[in-house]
């Protein structure tokens, strides 16, 4: 058994420490929300924060999370930035199949926490590493923009 | 449209049965007269309300309000979440916001208006649909306005419908609380469907109903399915396709912590874990004698070669007219060009999986699905059941692009074997890898044309012969889609060019190679490389007339108005023959395909090498866009998939091995390489197409046509990749 802390709270659970973040939230957690794209962090569908950082779960062991934070999408509702992400994305109305949004809400909310007036460049940097196979975008950049007016 | 509806030619049915407290509505239309699927035009067995599956229905008011709408079709992003119940809700004068949305189970009740089989592809939902779900809810209005006036004791055609409510002078009536009453009356024998002049949500932007549940990551995908005693299962496949398992050893593999079982299965070996994890490393630690069987040296390069060489000879003729011959012996100037547009994996972000139950009476999948129909009878055959016995719950899918919509039912299949095998409830799980090597690809095509010129600039003579798989042939489309040889979809966008009606001689041929690297649709099928060709010749034809790109074009589809109306609009937008900043060059192209045309302008810049596309001007003519913003949306999509795979994606074979494996060595389109996009639509009350994919096809040209702008070179061969380096 493991320790994590998820989301707020203390879990113990049944995962060997090689164990990427990935598969415990999803298959042993039951946290869904945090999806699998590649397994190779090549696609970010995975990401989620430790410690306030965007990582890549499904390349980060659980090891490496003891003593730290893990927080994933199920969270976002309850934080500020988060709040202002997910109210953009719903504004903008950018998913489509959405299998990629907890991901990519994930990058942009651990963008906007460190940088409240992100550039285009800003968000190539940020954001290139998520992607998206049905193009939403054009539609993911406005709502960072209008997440970061919201929140200046 | 708005003709009252001829109730003897459709079978109406209204249900008896209560489904959770209220009012169900099931009905059936005798099946459309274009058929994908042989036979499936016979007529379908009488519908009987008594035996139909509950909740069977495109429609459901519940006792609280709440209006739920079956989809018939599988939501992959596309928006029809939100499309198909603005219709019902249209007629039905619902409270948009009580309006709940479910999959509908794999069901005779809903195939296809017009493919005769439940499935979602072709661009087709919307249109297919726009008469049964705005009929849905026309006839579930008259029935509630009859309970209402049954009610108050007043004539129904005193009384009117808003916002969930029948009205009567100062009362109001809530439709949950007529529900009931509405369930025992006889079904109308004509409804009106309203004058479009009255519409209030059709042709509105109209945010997705998906999508907080998309934003809070609740919204449950194949992949997310999970329930007692599930256990996870990953195949080890043949390295190579039509590979075969001589022997394997599993005694590594069954001591890795959670794996449970490992079994044979006919496309590999399945490792049955507790969970991904332990599936993954049970499967890494198989050890597998493969018979790589005759593709063990196959080789896409040396296939190319086999391909140019076939293009030599003319193969099965497609459209003919005049004499190519006799054309070019009078001609002074000949162009020939040869365009390759590679194999291509579809590569939905949600990787492949499938969940499968098998009980005493029946068996139960839960999958990401763009094809019940098929998925629901290779299962029955496979389990010895009848298709009904087979439930077939349908998730949000993650992407879908035409991988998920198999006739050959691939993943699925696999997974009842797998589960069959294992005895246990199992869920396949695809690694990224298996997704990439796995096949089912957009088929390798070569195009080679030989166009005459006559003193005016104009083709007088266009020769153009075709190489490539069939993605038709050995499906069960095949007698269908395939006549004389000539697979349809190969030769799509070209023989029935409206370049071509225009040109006196013209001849397209085909050769059709029978690979065995499984192929199938992908997003615009044919028309993902015909576009390409076809709008590159057009491109290289104005430039050896000296005329300007568009201006010839338009000069070539004079009689295509459609084509004009998309061309004209992107143009002006563009603002096409204005100077552009120094280093940037436009290039466009319009192509039809799904009933629709769409015009791209590209702007692009190619520095040391790289290019870079900055902004994007599309123009479409779908005729009624139901709702504008999700039409966007599909817009933005297309030039975002067909960009990713112009500029960075293929799919090569070497030693019989697919080479890419991942995102890394199988690009495809990033935040960073998204150049703005501007989409507007054309005004039309022409017949309505797709938008799903008539965007992509005119992308990879519009692009390549302004890297010719750009530097003079001409990109014959996609990916672009390092090609300007």
């Amino acid at each position: 058994m493991i320790t994590l802390n998820i989301n707020g709270k203390d879990k113990q659970l049944d995962a060997p420490d090689d164990m990427p973040i990935l598969w415990a939230l999803r298959d042993v957690a039951q946290l869904t929300g945090t999806k699998f794209g590649c397994g190779m962090a090549q696609c970010g569908a995975c990401t989620v924060h430790l410690d306030g950082q965007a990582i890549r779960s499904c390349v980060t062991p659980v090891s490496a999370a003891v003593g730290k934070k893990i927080t994933t999408i199920e969270a976002m509702q309850d934080d500020k930035v988060g709040q202002a992400v997910q109210a953009a994305w719903q504004e903008i109305d950018v998913v489509q199949c959405g299998y990629c949004q907890s991901g990519q809400i994930m990058a942009a909310t651990a963008l906007l926490a460190t940088n409240q007036t992100p550039t285009d460049a800003d968000i190539d940097a940020a954001m290139s590493g998520n992607i998206c196979r049905c193009g939403t975008y054009p539609r993911i950049r406005a709502a960072i923009h209008a997440a970061a007016s919201k929140l200046a | 449209m708005s003709a009252p509806l001829n109730i003897s030619r459709r079978t109406f049915l209204k249900a008896t049965a209560l489904v959770a407290g209220g009012l169900v509505i099931a009905f059936a239309i005798p099946q459309a007269k274009r058929f994908l699927m042989p036979g499936a035009d016979k007529a379908p067995a009488s519908p009987d309300a008594a035996k139909l599956p509950a909740p069977n229905a495109f429609l459901r008011i519940g006792t609280d309000n709440s209006i739920t709408v079956m989809l018939a079709h599988s939501e992959m992003g596309q928006s029809i979440w939100t499309t198909l119940p603005m219709l019902i809700a249209e007629e039905l004068d619902a409270d948009w916001s009580t309006i709940k949305v479910e999959h509908a189970s794999a069901a005779p009740e809903y195939v296809h208006t017009a493919y005769g089989i439940q499935i979602t592809g072709g661009s087709s939902t919307t249109w297919s649909e726009f008469d049964r779900y705005r009929q849905a809810g026309a006839l579930t209005r008259a029935l509630l306005v009859s309970a209402a006036a049954q009610k108050l004791g007043v004539a129904a055609d005193s009384l009117r419908t808003e916002n969930g409510f029948v009205v009567s002078g100062t009362d109001k009536i809530s439709f949950g609380d007529l529900a009931e009453a509405a369930t025992n009356l006889p079904t109308p024998t004509s409804v009106t469907l309203k004058d479009p002049k009255d519409w209030k949500i059709i042709g509105k932007a109209t945010k997705r109903l998906d999508g907080p549940e998309k934003i809070n990551g609740t919204a449950k995908f194949g992949q997310d399915v999970q329930f007692e005693g599930l256990k996870t299962a990953m195949v080890a496949r043949a390295p190579v396709f039509g590979g075969k398992v001589k022997s394997f050893d599993d005694t590594a593999s069954k001591q890795i912590k959670g794996v449970h079982n490992v079994v044979q299965v006919p496309t590999g070996v399945a490792v049955i874990a507790d969970n991904y994890w332990s599936a993954k490393q049970g499967r890494d630690a198989l050890k597998i004698d493969w018979d790589l069987g005759e593709n063990a040296m196959l080789d896409s390069k040396k296939m190319l070669e086999e391909y140019r060489t076939l293009a030599a000879s003319p193969g099965l003729a497609a459209a003919k007219a005049g004499d190519t011959q006799s054309a070019f012996s009078k001609s002074t100037t000949v162009i020939e060009a040869e365009y390759v547009a590679p194999y291509l994996a579809h590569s939905p972000m949600e990787p492949l999986n499938c969940a499968v139950k098998i009980t005493e009476d029946g068996c139960e999948i839960w999958t990401g699905t763009q094809m019940q129909t098929t998925d629901q009878g290779a299962a029955a055959k496979i389990l010895g059941l009848k298709p009904e016995q087979v439930k077939i719950h349908t998730l949000f899918l993650g992407g879908g692009f035409g991988r998920r919509a198999n006739p050959a039912a691939d993943f699925v299949s696999e997974a009842v074997q797998v589960a069959k095998a294992a005895g246990v409830p199992v869920k396949t799980v695809w690694t990224r890898e298996d997704d990439v090597k796995g096949g089912y690809y957009r088929p390798m095509f070569l195009h080679k044309a030989k166009i005459a010129v006559g003193a005016d600039g104009m083709p007088t003579a266009w020769e153009h012969t075709e190489v490539g798989q069939s993605i038709m042939t050995g499906t069960p489309f095949e007698s269908v889609m395939i006549k004389d040889g000539v697979d349809a979809t190969s030769v799509e966008g070209v023989a029935d060019s409206p370049y071509l009606k225009s040109v006196p001689n013209h001849q397209v041929n085909l050769h059709t190679v029978k690979a065995t690297i499984p192929v199938l649709w992908w997003r615009s099928v044919g028309h993902s490389h015909s576009a390409f060709a076809m709008e590159s010749l057009i491109d290289e034809l104005a430039h050896t007339a000296k005329q300007d790109p568009l201006e010839y074009r338009r000069a070539l589809l004079k009689d295509h108005p459609r084509h004009l109306a998309a061309l004209n609009l992107a143009a002006e937008k563009a603002e096409w023959g204005k100077p552009l900043p120094k280093g940037v060059s436009r290039g466009i192209a319009v192509h039809e395909s799904f009933g629709s045309f769409v015009t791209q302008v590209a702007e692009v810049s190619v520095v040391k090498g790289e290019v870079k596309v900055h902004r994007m001007v599309t123009a479409i003519d779908c005729g009624l866009a139901v709702n504008p913003d999700s039409l966007k949306a599909q817009m933005e999509s297309s030039i975002s998939f067909g960009l990713g795979a112009a500029l960075f994606s293929e799919i090569t074979f070497k030693e019989g091995q697919v080479q890419q494996s991942n995102f890394h060595d199988y690009q495809v389109l990033r935040m960073k390489d998204m150049p703005k996009v501007e989409v507007y639509i054309v005004q039309s009350t022409e017949k309505m197409g797709g938008v799903g994919e008539p965007g992509l096809p005119p992308v990879a040209p519009a692009v390549t046509n302004a890297i010719f702008a750009a530097t003079g070179k001409r990109i014959r061969s996609l990916p672009i990749a390092n090609q300007l380096a």
